[in-house]
């Protein structure tokens, strides 16, 4: 009954951390192996203009909305400026101010993005705008064109898909020359499409951006064109009719507002530039994190300091040490000196490095063990001989270091982590096995939680391991949940395999 | 001969494993509210002597560091005495001092030792070093078992005993421990005793188990191991039956010894007794342990139960058809 529940309550903490594990793996993006690398981009707008020695106020849009991509950092290298960044329902703007700019001023905006497949939507809802009075022969144009469309269209998607193969196609009538006539640019010419939306009260708007493909210069910003369906804003390319942002869109800014304002001064001038570094998914995921409205990452370990989350890294590997030791002695049946020490000794050697830590802890405990031997004959009580076991560690790891940086190995220096409460205890109660229960098993439990320790090591440092705890704590409930089902486990040790072959030695003799 | 059984082979045989043990047993049957009474041995025989159960006299007890200094006069008064932890677990801590040579006291395996070494070992037992957590214990001072003569012959030094595994009050499976020269005179399997299974229906012992291995002889006397018949058998029974109603572990291990004037003797009862036991049986644990708890109406009589314990042992030539 206890085992049913225990097994029912693993089982249930199994699925649920495999459950939260995937949701967030599939839905919210995050990689679950760390070493994949990724583009990171790093968009620059560099504005310049020239100073007139007054006061100057600048502002410049910067991203706020990236579908497709992620945000990770963003800087403003604008040295003497004042900068404020507002805030309006659809864009961001940096505004810098300078009570006096002389001669040629340069700032700096730069932000990191790299891809996600994040989806970010805007939650404005237009209203849907009154049709204008377009004077003629414009009137008459946008209206036959208008009529045509509807023929051919059920919803907003349709019409606009239809009212974009018209104007743009390769044998325009003479009403969609008119209109094409006025137009100059593609900035222009989605105006044009959002006027001519406006007759059949369509809300429409332009969306600016730059295609990241490459690392490259001087890149201008490029139009696309929105419609709002009622629940959504649904994008176009203004010429191809091509829908839906394409991936390589880094969307800027939303309006026709001029990505840059200048009050006073000459040349104004706003260059972009792009270019590719590369970055860990793992640091991306960790920059991310903060940027990300989800109740997941708020209450993510990706959104604490990184020398916090380093500590965490460590701390969450425990566990996972844990549920080793449970495996190795419950299932596999091996001995060890106390549960959890060789845990912390493959904690310790993390610092060391697995030869080097196996080489320690065997020297120290070898020399310890020594010492202990000789404490013994002197009669000592066993606090005041625990305390004198751990002052020679203590003394042993001092030398070791001494001696191995005048040797030059640097390795053995970073061994202020070697748990030498845990050594000396080691020392004591192995000394004792020894005396007791002879050599053979001292020795052999002593490899044993060496063994132990290593395994724990190897697991310990697994990067695959390291990450996937740390993005995704909740695999937490998995471990605990083997361990609990482990507790139930009645079945006979490995090595009772062995150690009850006698069993069958009345038949097979 | 194999490495390795399988798990399917030590099933069909009954063995008892660790875990199962451990799970199904242990914490089912062993409320953990008793378990002072069986790690504290002081509390043991004070139980015993209040029920009438046999055991080896006190002679004294050391409770503080300052005592250490008196023990000499307890010393004094007996040529023979065991000094061993209230709270000792597998026999460790025990010291058997079996005469005196001038100044010096001689320990089981002829080994002489200084009153000094005493106080030092007696010391070492308070600052818990050999009880369960390293907690302070205390010393307990008792009549050496003068063991029965029959073990002379058999065993090396030391104090051979008796385990009984008494379950809901039903003998389950026994053997004996005959210490050799590698168990420094303890009658501790792992520290290489001899484990002699007993057939609890004849009380004449089987198999014989030696640091996990078969053995036919024991390793320092070369004696055989198997056909020695126990003394005093229904006895050992009763006194074991007798513990665990006494103490109400369902699942017990009771060790006896068998005295040559006093007959048997309850030394300590062990709530979380070993498995070796089935070695030195060549029988599994489980199969009996499931028939008694499968059993709807346990008998409660003594003898009543002597009998169905007897009755649960199969035949010993069954054990070793070929």
């Amino acid at each position: 009954m206890n085992t049913v529940t225990a097994r029912v309550w693993a089982l249930a903490l199994i699925l649920l951390g495999l459950a939260i594990t995937a949701y967030k793996a599939y839905e919210l993006g995050l990689p679950i192996t760390p070493e994949q690398n990724t583009d990171v981009w790093t968009v620059q707008a560099q504005v310049s203009f020239e100073g007139k020695g007054k006061p100057a106020k600048l502002s410049l849009f910067i991203p706020e909305n990236t579908p497709g991509f992620m945000l990770l950092d963003e800087y403003f290298i604008s040295s003497r400026y004042g900068l404020t960044i507002a805030k309006t329902h659809e864009n961001r703007r940096a505004d810098w101010a300078i009570r006096r700019a002389r001669g040629m001023q340069t700032l700096y905006y730069r932000i990191s993005v790299a891809r996600s497949n994040l989806k970010v939507d805007w939650k404005t809802k237009p209203d849907f705008p009154d049709p204008p009075d377009y004077p003629e022969p414009y009137a008459s144009a946008i209206k036959a064109i208008i009529d045509d469309v509807r023929e051919e269209s059920a919803d907003v998607e349709s019409y606009t898909l239809e009212l974009l193969k018209q104007l743009n196609s390769s044998a325009p009538d003479e009403n969609v020359e008119l209109i094409r006539h006025k137009a100059t640019s593609s900035g222009q010419w989605t105006n044009e499409i959002i006027n001519v939306l406006k007759g059949v009260r369509i809300p429409a708007r332009i969306i600016w951006g730059i295609d990241i493909t490459d690392s490259a210069n001087n890149i201008s910003l490029r139009p696309l064109l929105q419609v709002h369906n009622g629940d959504n804003w649904l994008t176009f390319n203004p010429e191809t009719g091509r829908e839906g942002i394409p991936a390589d869109f880094l969307v800027w800014k939303v309006g026709d507002k001029s990505v840059s304002a200048l009050n006073s001064g000459n040349d104004l001038d706003v260059k972009f530039s792009v270019t590719r570094t590369y970055a860990e998914l793992i640091d991306v995921a960790r920059q991310g994190a903060a940027k990300r409205e989800s109740f997941f990452f708020e209450f993510s370990l990706l959104s604490l300091p990184v020398q916090n989350q380093i500590t965490y890294q460590l701390l969450l590997m425990l566990p996972l040490g844990a549920l080793l030791v449970v495996f190795l002695r419950t299932i596999i049946g091996l001995k060890t000196f106390g549960t959890f020490m060789p845990i912390l000794i493959a904690m310790a050697f993390r610092e060391t490095q697995l030869f080097w830590g196996i080489i320690m802890f065997s020297m120290i405990v070898s020399i310890g063990l020594m010492i202990r031997f000789y404490l013994e004959k002197l009669f000592l009580l066993l606090i005041p001989r625990l305390a004198s076991v751990l002052v020679i560690v203590v003394i042993l790891m001092l030398l070791i270091s001494l001696i191995t940086n005048q040797l030059g190995i640097e390795r053995l220096l970073s061994i202020s982590l070697f748990p030498m409460v845990i050594l000396a205890m080691t020392i004591e109660r192995m000394s004792i096995t020894w005396e007791e229960n002879g050599a053979r098993e001292a020795i052999l439990q002593g490899i044993g939680s060496l063994f132990v320790a290593c395994i724990g090591y190897v697991v310990m440092v697994n990067e695959n391991l390291m990450y996937l705890i740390f993005v995704f704590p909740e695999l937490l409930l998995v471990v605990l949940g083997l361990c609990l089902w482990m507790g139930g486990y009645t079945g006979y040790r490995l090595t009772e395999l062995v150690r009850f072959k006698g069993m069958l030695g009345t038949e097979t003799k | 001969m194999r490495f390795f059984a399988t798990p399917r082979e030590l099933r069909e045989r009954g063995v008892l494993g660790m875990n199962q043990r451990n799970a199904d047993y242990i914490m089912r049957y062993n409320p953990r509210r008793l378990y002072p009474l069986v790690d504290n041995k002081l509390e043991t025989k004070k139980l015993a002597l209040e029920s009438g159960i046999a055991v080896p006299e006190l002679y004294g007890v050391v409770a503080i560091e300052h005592q250490v200094q008196e023990m000499a006069s307890i010393l004094a008064d007996h040529q023979a005495l065991v000094i061993k932890p209230a709270h000792g677990s597998g026999g460790n801590g025990i010291l058997v001092i079996d005469s005196r040579m001038g100044k010096f006291f001689r320990k089981a395996n002829g080994s002489l030792l200084s009153i000094e070494a005493i106080q030092h070992h007696t010391s070492n037992i308070l600052s818990g070093m050999y009880s369960l957590g390293g907690l302070p214990d205390k010393a307990i001072l008792e009549y050496r078992v003068d063991f029965d003569p029959m073990f002379e012959r058999i065993s090396y030094q030391g104090v051979p005993d008796i385990r009984i595994i008494v379950f809901k009050g039903i003998p389950a499976a026994a053997m004996t421990r005959l210490p050799t020269s590698d168990s420094d005179g303890k009658a501790n399997l792992h520290q290489g005793a001899v484990g002699l299974g007993i057939n609890i229906a004849t009380g004449e012992t089987t198999n014989a188990v030696h640091h996990n291995h078969l053995v036919d002889q024991h390793p320092d006397t070369g004696y055989a191991t198997s056909g020695i018949v126990i003394p005093h058998w229904d006895n050992i029974l009763r006194l074991a039956i007798q513990c665990a109603d006494t103490v109400g572990l369902g699942y017990l291990g009771v060790d006896i010894v068998i005295d040559r004037k006093l007959g048997p003797l309850m030394l300590e009862l062990n709530a979380r007794p070993g498995l070796t036991i089935q070695l030195a049986n060549g029988q599994g644990l489980l199969s009996k342990l499931q028939k008694i708890e499968a059993h709807p109406h346990l008998p409660t009589e003594m003898d009543a139960r002597i009998e169905f314990a007897k009755g649960l042992q199969k035949p010993a030539d069954s054990n070793y058809s070929s």
